[in-house]
């Protein structure tokens, strides 16, 4: 971890003394545990203020969509992901991003953590594959891979997909994992058990849409949620508005959403929201062979036709 | 998400193919008849003025 800030940066300063780009997106210490912000750093003093550790589980390809300025952004396996979908989106144009690339190896979740503990947490470092975690009466070291975020426990694209530099070197990457477990338990779920299951799922959602903000793909100028002319949705509590709010977002993230975990990393109460996009990401996989964010090469299913699309479900 | 298979239909229907577009909206009708009534997706609580 700290072979990895340094030469993140040490790569940052030179591209900013270079005038290669304006700004540096990258992570800095949160003002709580276990929460990292997004920085952007302008000059070398604000470089000495990035952090890179467990705790980057933010999705910083959410803060370039229509910039204007030269970017150099460090970027995990989903960051560089969803800059592909930005610039697939055109969002970004890929000269005005310098990709700084950190292999990933996984990121923790705090809803985990905290569940574990009565008190509040107060600090947690990390070394060699533990964590030690403070808090008042709690000194205890626990395994980091028990507490990953569950996205990281199946991701298959911890690399970057592209970069211009590379903070570390590649790590080896997760293959033997069943990524739809969860999935295909609801989907052999009867209609009035799925039912149930999302009004448990989705029980205690506040409409915060802290998740929706935390995606890189929300970047509507006004989202359909917040639309009154005309008002798509209900802006209530009411179950129904909460779980057409769910469904409607879900389906706008369609063949774009990389599971990176951002949406549920940010939800204050918990919520597995990714639960909704990861079938569609299954869906994408196995009906258009689709995985989003790989390559600038080839347009998503959403945007594209195909004489064999399947198309079973049209009578 | 828990909507019956049979309450939401498919179809591609060319403006002229109105016998097709008849027997498909009979099909629909009778097949979201025999499912019931809808009691999912209703709003329950008091509407605010
Ligand atoms: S939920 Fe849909 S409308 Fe709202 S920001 Fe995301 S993509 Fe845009
Ligand atoms: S929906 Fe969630 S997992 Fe998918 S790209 Fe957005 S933040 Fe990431
Ligand atoms: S972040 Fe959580 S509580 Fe907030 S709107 Fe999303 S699911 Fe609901």
């Amino acid at each position: 971890m700290f072979a990895y800030i340094e030469k993140i940066k040490e790569i940052s300063n030179r591209l900013l003394k270079e005038s290669t780009v304006d700004l540096i997106i990258g992570f800095r210490k949160g003002t709580v545990p276990m929460m990292n912000e997004p920085c952007f750093a302008k000059t070398p003093e604000a470089v000495d203020g990035l952090v890179w550790d467990s705790n980057c589980g933010i999705n910083l390809a959410n803060y370039l969509a229509n910039r204007k300025e030269k970017i150099g952004i460090v970027s995990k396996g989903c960051d560089s992901r969803n800059i592909v979908t930005h610039i697939i989106e055109n969002k970004i144009k890929r000269d005005q991003v310098v990709i700084i690339g950190v292999p990933c190896k996984g990121m923790i979740d705090r809803h985990k953590i905290e569940a574990m503990f009565d008190t509040e947490i107060e600090a947690v470092t990390e070394a060699d594959g533990r964590l030690n975690i403070k808090g008042d009466g709690v000194d205890t070291a626990i395994d980091k891979k028990d507490v990953l975020q569950q996205n990281c426990t199946i991701c298959t694209h911890r690399n970057p997909v592209i970069y211009d530099e590379l903070a570390a070197d590649l790590v080896e990457e997760q293959t033997d994992v069943d990524k739809y477990e969860d999935i295909r338990r609801i989907e052999d779920m009867t209609p009035e058990e799925k039912w149930e299951y999302f009004e448990d799922l989705l029980s205690t959602c506040i409409r915060c849409y802290a998740c929706r903000n935390a995606c890189p793909l929300c970047y509507c100028p006004t989202c359909f949620v917040d639309e009154s002319q005309p008002q798509w949705v209900g802006k209530s509590q009411n179950p129904t508005d909460i779980r057409t709010f769910h469904f409607l977002r879900a389906y706008h993230c369609a063949g774009r959403c990389t599971d990176c975990g951002a949406c549920e990393r940010a939800c204050p109460m918990g919520i597995k929201v990714r639960i909704l996009t990861k079938k569609l990401e299954k869906d994408c996989l196995e009906l258009f062979d689709w995985e989003s964010g790989l390559t600038l090469e080839k347009r998503p299913p959403l945007d594209t036709y195909r004489p064999d699309d399947p198309d079973d479900f049209i009578k | 998400m828990g909507i019956e298979p049979g309450r939401l239909h498919f179809s591609w229907i060319s403006s002229a193919e109105s016998v097709k577009f008849v027997d498909v909206v009979k099909e629909t009708v009778e097949a979201v008849k025999a499912l019931g009534p809808n009691n999912n997706f209703i709003k329950t609580t008091a509407k605010v003025a």
